[in-house]
């Protein structure tokens, strides 16, 4: 033994016959705390004690604020106020002293100053800035207490901000020739790893050499930052295992100084430490794994059960053993180990024994067969820690045949459990049992959850009753074991009711109402009027509480059938309606009108719905009328919150542009001039004054709406195709819109957005195809077939709320409406502005300067409908660039341009066609960028003269391309131009034409690392949510889903980790949108962010759209 | 890691307490009073690990304890902590602060001799576990530690300090095995029936 140990216990046996009244001996008399103590020791009650330290803290404060107080008295007044505080009384006043203490005192005043800090601060409290200046000082004195106490109060608090000022110095002290210094500086950066790990990134190199440290004590620190940054990232460390693994055999073997023994166990607190390490290491890594079975299977042999501790470093070992690669004959032992454990008589030992059970049956469910009768008395053990982890082993081992017996248990102990914690905890376990194995015990499954929520209370998770009524409502594949259970159902709750209702849990009363509600009818003896007169009841108990009633009232409005139950209801419905409770008052009236009206209720809550086809429709769809005739009163559409405050920020800056023609004038104008040269102008200034109304719909109703609706509309738009041939039929359109236009925005338009407006009427760059206005015809059959579908789930709990907010929504969607008109400005001038800038967006694509002076020279002219038509057809003809081939064959694919033809193309598309040209098109999609390439194909017998360029001989072909980017995104983008032309004969003709490109084809893949990824991911600020369906086909959903979108849409899959997904892509040219994809109870639940708003939406609804077609 | 550090008596009276991790004043006092309960309702034969209350943290936290005569000694653990390592630690650190503080063995000890000394198992405590991390278990160093503290003391205020003498005590020592009925030394406590609720 060393020296010290020997010395010691020589001194022992005088030591210990010292003196026979320590107490006196120690307490000075005069010592205020002895007194105070002593004082308080003495008192009979909490009251009298209170006045005591409210006395006491009186005095220390005169006193720590006087000025003759010396340093020394003040380290007194201190260790009294600790006192105090620890009592719970506070001291703030003292905090600022203990600062000061520190500060100035000597060294034994400057210990009591920083105790009293770290007792009483914490990281986050201001005075502690006040520290800051002391810590530094003391780190760099030469005495070594000094530098020690330091250490321990940076280790135990420091303001995270300060860091950086005293980290150089701590650094330093790694290197510190004392090795107790060294071990305080190391867990003083662990410390700081902890509350900031960014600032020590950089130390990464010396916490290898503080695990190199010859002294034992030093490496054993730099444990605890080894463990935690395994258990971060195991991946980064897996190079050290061996070097951990020498370490243990080095322990194990004895090779430490005697010092670290303890009950001649060699360091056994870091030999614990190592084999969590090395359990993190080697965990589903085989050959990690292998490196560590020799060392592992010498500590099993080297601990004889002798001593706590031994069993300590055992039940890690064995733990670290069942972690890591399998090793058969190294999992004999550890069984072996774990059989000693539970068989001990030591109940420390039993627990720890029961656990390892736990960990372990997963892997090996036989040790719990070896062990079953001593898990059968710990069953029965007083102690219910012990019971509590038996039953955790239990649950653990749970199958079809015996889980009827462990839910007894599990029921028996929570019947007698008090802690709430734990009874949330088993009543979790219990309920999930009973619904995994309920096929074939019904009255049993229904007993069983009775007692659950009876004695879960309202502690309760809420999903457990959710889940019941789910499981009770969808039932399974039989129809008749289906009613069976429901009735049982039934008939177990109307005796509840019978008897004593008050005493059960509000959660329990939620439940029985809803299952009456639905299936009373089933048990045909019993009266509607009874079960009414029961509900009703409920009501009238002073406990329950208003969501209670509000489910009851509902059970009631399914129940009630008018007739000879009327007068409870009536009674009922007319108590509620004045309730202050507003959902109750909702209720209520729902209540008395479908009392009164049987066909209505039978259509709104049908009787024995199936809600698997669960589908909420959260656009709202079913409002889109509704929205369009508030809009076409002069409502003001909605817009999102991001975009109202842009414009917000916008109009706050000065408008210096005088008020010009207010807009209903400026679009009458449009029409007239629509009416008068039908050709594509009508239509697209048609189109945008539709856009508009239900660009606004889409908006009201929130981003998720925005898929159901979409899809009709588009197919609208392609009936549109641009055509003179149509004008005819357009006219009347024209006219109806017209006709709208007049009430649509009462309100002056600056002057510079109706310009933006016109512009981009005539540039003939349409923004979206989103709508039409027959796209608003369309989707009605379908969004009466989804309202019915709601209606059919009014019965059950979810949908009721949906129903519920149909029925009452219309008001105050008048009040949404009425306050967009105040807040926002009009939306035509939103869609004015995203028009113009698509427009000018593309033109400068064209690379042709022309082209782009030409419109800015519209913009300013757009009111003029003769000039513009002149500069459309500038702006959309093809440029100077062009590469007109001359060949009559009509095989358009020839004509690609050469550096295009290797490259994937659309299908080549015709346009519009006169008697003169054909126009054709396609896109193509290049690396970084979309080609449009229009065919000009003149199929008349003389040359035509291009406008501005170029010669178009008789039956040859010109090619233009354009290289197109989106600003704003859209699900579709609509290019519109206009081919001008002169005949030989002199006259000037222009040709509209429109060319549609998915979104899709503007997508390509944005590879990113993890970190960037998550680093945009925050900087982002646009974002939606959305569930996908998952592609089931195979075993990985998520990979297979992922993959499908990769190939449809080009997107980057960045990473998957387990139920997991990252994705990555960019709209053309650099706009990022990210894409986190997560499986949740069997749907894709997605979730996107973008810098660009809409992107997001945009790209959700060809995500969707790319699921379904597959 | 460890959250916290509480000992109180068998009335629930704290005599020291220390939190590694930050709780508002009235928090603490709840936790206290929380901890007491739970661990003043079980026997001396049961086990001495408890899953902890949902105060402190939920089914991650675990409460160990020991108690020794009049007194409860209670460790609040996160998972990554070892049951029966703690339960040692609490072993250890207790018999340091009775012998190398107190100047006496458990036969003499008595809850007051802590309270008067609370400063003292502070520092002692400080060595042992630091900031939440379980320091040194080398009994030795803490010793020399502590030796050196208290010369420093001695030096400058004249109180004795006794030096280190404890070690082979303290490393062979089997607290529980130790007869509990404790001798209170001269001071006349009268039990304080105080309610500390």
């Amino acid at each position: 033994m060393s020296d010290v140990v020997e010395k010691t216990l020589t001194a022992l046996p005088s030591l210990l016959s010292l003196d026979s009244h320590p107490g006196s001996a120690k307490l000075s008399s005069t010592s205020k705390l002895g007194n105070l103590i002593r004082g308080i020791t003495e008192l009979t009650s909490k009251h009298e004690e209170e006045k005591l330290i409210q006395h006491e803290l009186l005095a220390i404060k005169e006193q720590v604020s006087s000025p003759n107080t010396t340093m020394r008295q003040m380290k007194e007044l201190m260790v009294r106020s600790i006192y105090c505080e620890m009592l719970g009384y506070e001291a703030s006043f003292s905090y600022i002293h203990a600062i000061k203490l520190a500060q100035q005192g000597t060294v034994l005043e400057k210990r009591v100053g920083y105790l009293a800090v770290s007792l009483f601060l914490n990281e986050s409290h201001e005075l502690l800035l006040l520290l800051v200046n002391t810590v530094l000082k003391d780190l760099q004195s030469t005495n070594l207490i000094e530098v020690c106490m330091a250490l321990t109060v940076v280790s135990q608090m420091f303001p995270k901000d300060m860091i950086p000022a005293i980290l150089p110095l701590v650094e330093e002290k790694l290197n510190h020739p004392k090795e107790i210094i060294r071990r305080k500086a190391v867990l003083a950066l662990y410390k700081f790893y902890l509350i900031a790990p960014n600032q020590v990134q950089h130390i990464h190199n010396k916490f290898r050499k503080a695990l190199c440290d010859k002294d034992p004590g030093v490496m054993t620190a730099s444990l605890h930052i080894y463990l935690q940054m395994i258990q971060e990232n195991p991946e980064a460390y897996k190079d050290l295992t061996p070097s951990f693994v020498t370490i243990l055999k080095q322990v194990v073997g004895g090779k430490l100084p005697m010092d670290f023994n303890y009950h001649t166990v060699p360091a056994p607190w870091l030999q614990i430490q190592l084999l969590r390490i090395l359990s993190l290491l080697g965990k589903n890594d085989q050959s990690t794994s292998e490196v560590m079975y020799e060392v592992l299977d010498e500590s099993l042999q080297r601990a004889e059960m002798n001593h706590n501790i031994t069993y300590a470093i055992l039940y890690e070992c064995v733990k670290c053993i069942y972690t890591i690669h399998p090793k058969s004959d190294l999992l004999e032992k550890a069984a072996k180990c774990i059989g000693n454990f539970v068989l001990s008589p030591k109940i420390n030992l039993k627990y720890l024994g029961l656990k390892a059970l736990t960990y372990v049956v997963q892997q090996d469910p036989k040790l719990a067969l070896q062990h079953q009768m001593t898990i059968i008395e710990c069953l029965d053990h007083p102690d219910l820690i012990i019971k509590r982890e038996t039953l955790e082993l239990l649950f653990r081992i749970t199958n079809g045949q015996n889980v009827t017996v462990i839910v007894e248990k599990m029921l028996e102990f929570l019947c007698i459990s008090e802690d709430d914690h734990t009874t949330i905890d088993l009543v979790g376990k219990v309920a999930e049992l009973a619904e995994k194995y309920p096929l074939k015990y019904n009255e049993w499954f229904i007993e069983t959850m009775n007692t659950v929520f009876s004695l879960g209370g309202d502690m309760m998770q809420p999903d457990i009753p959710n889940s019941f009524l789910k499981l009770l409502s969808e039932g399974f594949d039989s129809v008749e074991e289906d009613r069976k259970l429901r009735l049982f159902a039934v008939n177990s709750y109307i005796p509840l009711l019978r008897g004593e209702p008050g005493k059960l849990p509000q959660r329990f009363l939620q439940v029985i109402s809803w299952v009456l509600g639905e299936y009373s009818h089933l048990r045909e003896d019993l009266e509607p009027a009874e079960v009414l007169s029961l509900l009703a009841k409920l009501l009238d108990m002073k406990n329950s509480s208003s969501e209670t009633k509000s489910w009851v009232l509902m059970a009631m409005t399914k129940l009630c059938k008018g007739g000879a139950d009327a007068s409870v209801t009536q009674e009922v419905s007319e108590t509620y309606s004045s309730s202050l409770d507003t959902v109750l008052r909702q209720r209520a009236h729902e209540l008395q009108y479908l009392s009164q009206d049987p066909e209505l209720r039978a259509r709104v809550l049908p009787r024995g719905a199936k809600p698997e086809t669960l589908e909420v429709d959260s656009s709202l769809s079913f409002l889109d009328r509704f929205v369009s005739e508030a809009l076409a009163a002069g409502a003001a559409p909605y817009k999102p919150p991001h975009q109202r405050q842009e414009e917000l920020d916008q109009s706050k800056a000065l408008s210096l542009e005088p008020y010009g023609l207010s807009l209903p004038i400026s679009m009458s104008s449009c029409s007239i001039t629509d009416r008068q040269s039908p050709t594509l102008l009508s239509m697209s200034s048609g189109l945008s004054g539709d856009t508009l109304k239900l660009d606004g719909i889409k908006r009201v109703w929130g981003r998720e709406g925005y898929l159901a609706q979409r899809e009709p509309v588009e197919e609208a738009a392609q009936v549109e195709v641009p055509s003179p041939i149509q004008s005819p039929g357009r006219q009347g359109e024209g006219d109806s819109l017209h006709s709208q236009t007049p009430t649509q925005t009462p309100t002056p338009e600056p002057e510079q957005e109706k310009q933006q407006l016109a512009s981009s009427l005539f540039v003939g760059l349409a923004s979206q195809s989103s709508v039409s206005l027959m796209g608003k015809s369309e989707p009605m059959p379908q969004r009466f077939r989804r309202k019915a579908k709601g209606q059919g789930l009014g019965s059950s709990f979810i949908a009721n709320e949906q129903i519920s907010s149909s029925l009452i929504s219309p008001p105050s969607a008048v009040d949404n409406l009425l306050c967009n008109n105040l807040l926002d400005s009009n939306n035509a001038s939103e869609l004015a502005e995203q028009t113009s800038q698509l427009s000018q967006s593309l033109t400068t694509a064209n690379g042709t300067c022309h082209a782009e002076a030409e419109l800015t020279e519209s913009d300013t002219k757009g009111c003029n409908p003769a000039l513009r038509r002149d500069n459309c057809v500038v702006a959309a003809g093809p440029g100077p660039h062009n590469d007109p081939g001359r060949l009559t064959e009509v095989c358009l694919d020839s004509y690609l341009p050469a550096e295009l033809s290797g490259l994937s193309h659309s299908e080549i598309a015709p346009l519009c066609a006169n008697q003169s040209l054909n126009l054709s098109a396609c896109h193509v999609q290049k690396e970084d960028s979309l080609i449009l390439v229009v065919f000009i194909m003149n199929s008349s017998e003389s040359a035509i003269q291009q406008i501005p360029a170029g010669e178009v001989t008789s039956y040859s072909v010109a090619v233009g391309q354009y290289s197109l980017t989106v600003k704003r995104p859209a699900v579709h983008v609509e290019v519109v131009g206009t081919v001008s032309y002169q005949l030989p004969a002199g006259t000037s003709q222009s040709l509209q034409f429109s060319y549609k490109v998915p979104l899709t084809s503007f997508i390509r893949p944005f590879v990113v690392s993890t970190e960037e990824y998550g680093t945009m991911w925050l900087s982002f600020s646009h974002d939606t949510k959305q569930n996908l369906t998952l592609i089931n086909d195979n075993q990985e959903p998520l990979t297979a889903t992922l993959n499908a979108l990769k190939k449809k849409l080009q997107l980057h899959v960045v990473e998957v980790i387990g139920m997991e997904g990252i994705v990555a892509c960019r709209l053309l040219q650099d706009l990022p949108c990210l894409m986190h994809c997560r499986v949740n109870a069997g749907w894709l639940a997605v979730w996107l962010r973008s810098p660009v708003p809409d992107l997001p939406d945009c790209l959700i609804y060809h995500c969707q759209r790319a699921l379904q077609s597959l | 890691m460890i959250k916290a550090i509480l000992i109180f008596n068998n009335h629930g009276k704290p005599r020291l307490i220390r939190f590694y991790q930050y709780f508002a004043e009235d928090m603490q006092q709840q936790i206290i009073r929380e901890t007491f309960h739970l661990v003043s309702k079980r026997d001396d034969n049961v086990c001495n690990f408890l899953e902890g209350g949902s105060l402190i943290g939920g089914s991650d936290y675990k409460l160990i304890y020991r108690h020794y005569a009049t007194l409860y000694f209670v460790f609040c653990v996160d998972s990554s902590e070892s049951e029966l390592g703690i339960l040692d630690l609490i072993q250890v650190s207790c018999s340091f602060v009775f012998v190398e503080t107190l100047d006496k063995c458990f036969e003499n000890v008595c809850e007051l001799d802590l309270i008067f000394h609370m400063d003292k198992v502070h520092y002692i405590l400080q060595e042992v576990v630091m900031g939440g991390m379980v320091l040194e278990t080398n009994m030795n160093e803490i010793v020399a530690q502590v030796e050196v503290q208290n010369r420093m003391e001695k030096s400058e205020g004249g109180l004795s300090a006794a030096p280190a003498r404890a070690v082979s005590a303290v490393k062979n020592m089997n607290l529980p095995e130790i007869p509990r009925n404790i001798n209170i030394g001269d001071i006349n406590i009268k039990v304080p029936s105080l309610s500390p609720f």
